[in-house]
């Protein structure tokens, strides 16, 4: 294990007109790894990954302290310029509707190609090689003829697909991947899914996964990080966490699927909501909800402790 | 007599998409019917078309003994008291302009139940049946969270004391910790009330949950279609088996799964033959000229399979 980590989040703060959207998160990624980032929508995990690329819209968003280093470069520092070379080429960002990041009047082989052409001092022949030969490793059927294709001629898999190729243009050393297949049917997100675990396995790319399903995140990912209100409230190994989950939310959120409980049968909910930014309680910010809470929860908010498998609860499950 | 039989029910949009092709299925009074399938299979437009929400192109549906396709409007309007439906996005099916309380006292208004005092108080006490606060009455739907709104739906949905109710992703837009908040509340009114329930998801977990039979489609068509754990643990159909094992869950190791190639087929273009075929890991000959077809439509309690692997 390198001593290096290819990305390292330490205490990002970030606030969306003046509240607090996340609150304190570190994260880490080594190379060839692949981290989940899981929680329910309004918990910051969407926010989190548009800070790497630096993507927030600011303002109204700003960040307020925190660090985020990739491969030694500091890049909350970096100037527009610096940023626009890092983006595509060495970090690649895939979201979860491919419609909408798709531009409509372009062909797909005209978009792919782009990437290169911006990237790599090549010519326009080599740059639509480079396109045929990523649409074919991503198994778009046909590749030469789906150059020439608009992104509404292709189904919703298909345009996945063209994302994919598109971010692994330059070869990045991190693809960040919000909600890639939430959109998607069960067999399409299978191969999708499959595709993405295949590419990091042979060019070593890190991936950071974010998704509110907790079935992907067991099946692909090699730790997990469970973020709540703002905060990483849980890491670990994705097999230590889903067989021993300690933070009383992620035990609550696992125990509450469907999937966990036998058919026909009450499920263990969770009550209330999720608190909005700017509502969140004092303490720790999952305690009105959580089953097991102590006088402390609603007074401290508990620090993140632990190396490889590391928790925020002052009274965790054993 | 069930309380809902569909006997070849079909609908074919203009240009040719056939988007529900001779289904045949029951629903008894107090069972839950799961219908699973990727998009595009037609479960929706299913959904809708037993309600007539959209005008089927052929086949029958009997509700309570009574042919729907050949009722007059006026007189659908009175059936549908008791058919009623909810819909994924809690917050596009609630008019923003209206408070809470009118928004559920409408079904009423509308089949003119009740004076004003009358209503007031079946809002507040249905209010209270769904989980939410009776001065929830006077507020308007921007003011609740995705959760709360799906409880206004379903309020509004039970006002008239419905026997048959069709949920069409129902908490397929919620988080998981609220997802699972509304399946309790459904299970439990289900119970009280002896509703029927048309369950129609994508998420096979959760279907899995609700129902007590399944039935699954493909390309318009039902598939197979049995008793929830007999889908579950001994599916028959090969897309069946692909879709359940494609579903990934926590803990469980991803081995042995069938991941199937390509994508769903162009509905207005269904291949011949089975129209799972060119996607199909056991495809025959056969499959690729004849049309598989359920052995008794309509569904047996055993189950029920349309494949050449079981002739």
């Amino acid at each position: 294990m390198p001593a290096e980590a290819l990305l390292t989040i330490e205490n990002l703060r970030i606030s969306a007109s003046g509240r607090p959207v996340i609150e304190g998160v570190s994260l880490e990624i080594r190379a060839g790894e692949m981290l989940g980032l899981v929680g329910e929508s309004g918990c910051g995990k969407s926010v989190t990954a548009l800070s790497i690329m630096r993507l927030l819209a600011e303002p109204p968003m700003r960040i307020d302290g925190g660090s985020i280093r990739y491969d030694g470069q500091d890049i909350l520092a970096l100037d527009e310029h610096a940023l626009e070379k890092l983006r595509g080429d060495r970090i690649a960002m895939i979201f979860q509707e491919p419609m909408t990041s798709l531009n409509p009047v372009f062909t797909v082989g005209d978009q792919i190609s782009e990437v290169v052409l911006l990237h790599r001092d090549v010519s326009r022949q080599v740059a639509d090689a480079r396109a045929v030969e990523l649409l074919t490793r991503v198994g778009i059927p046909a590749p030469a003829a789906a150059m020439t294709r608009y992104p509404h001629q292709l189904s919703g898999g298909q345009r996945q697909r063209v994302m994919i190729a598109m971010a692994l243009a330059c070869d990045p050393s991190l693809l960040v991947a919000d909600e890639p297949t939430t959109a998607l049917d069960v067999t399409v997100q299978a191969q999708i899914l499959d595709l993405i675990d295949d590419l990091r396995r042979e060019t070593g790319m890190a991936v950071l996964l974010i998704t509110h399903d907790l079935g992907v995140v067991s099946q692909y990912c090699d730790r997990v990080a469970v973020m709540y209100g703002g905060r990483v409230v849980e890491q670990a190994p994705a097999d230590e966490l889903f067989a021993h989950p300690r933070h009383r939310y992620t035990e609550a959120l696992l125990a509450t699927i469907p999937a966990s409980n036998p058919p026909g049968t009450r499920l263990p909910a969770i009550s209330g909501t999720v608190p909005p930014p700017g509502k969140r309680p004092n303490g720790c910010t999952f305690h009105p909800r959580c089953h097991a809470n102590v006088a402390r929860c609603s007074v401290d908010m508990p620090d993140l402790v632990g190396e490889a498998h590391s928790i925020r609860c002052w009274n965790p499950a054993s | 007599m069930s309380l809902l039989e569909l006997d070849n029910l079909s609908k074919t949009y203009p240009g040719g998409v056939r988007a529900v092709s001779e289904v045949s299925l029951s629903i008894e009074a107090g069972e839950v019917l799961g219908v699973v399938g990727e998009s595009g299979c037609g479960k929706s437009t299913l959904g809708r078309t037993l309600l007539r929400l959209i005008e089927p192109s052929g086949g029958s549906i009997h509700f309570a003994g009574r042919d729907l396709t050949k009722l007059s409007r006026h007189d659908m309007k009175a059936v549908r008291r008791d058919l009623q439906v909810i819909f994924q996005d809690p917050f596009g099916s609630l008019n923003p302009r209206h408070t809470v309380g009118y928004i559920i006292a409408e079904p009423l208004v509308v089949h003119h139940v009740g004076d004003r005092q009358a209503r007031a108080k079946r809002v507040a006490e249905l209010l209270n049946i769904v989980g939410l606060p009776e001065d929830a009455a006077s507020r308007y739907p921007h003011e609740f969270s995705g959760g709360q709104r799906q409880r206004i739906a379903i309020a509004r949905a039970l006002a008239l004391e419905p026997k048959l109710l069709v949920a069409d992703e129902a908490v397929s837009a919620l988080d998981v910790s609220i997802q699972s908040q509304i399946i309790n509340l459904i299970a439990e009114l289900r119970q009280k009330m002896n509703l029927a329930i048309l369950f129609i998801s994508h998420d096979l977990s959760v279907i899995r949950h609700v129902s007590d039979r399944i039935a699954v489609m493909y390309l318009g068509r039902i598939v197979e279609i049995g008793p929830t754990e007999t889908i579950m643990t001994a599916p028959k159909h090969p897309y069946t088996q692909a879709l359940l094992s494609a579903v990934p869950r926590p803990g469980v190791a991803r081995v042995d799964r069938v991941v199937l190639k390509g994508e769903l087929p162009d509905p207005a273009n269904p291949p011949a033959g089975c129209a799972f075929h060119t996607r199909c890991p056991k495809v025959m000959d056969i499959c690729h000229t004849k049309r598989p077809v359920l052995a008794a439509p309509g569904g047996t309690l055993a189950g029920d399979v349309a494949c050449h692997l079981y002739p």
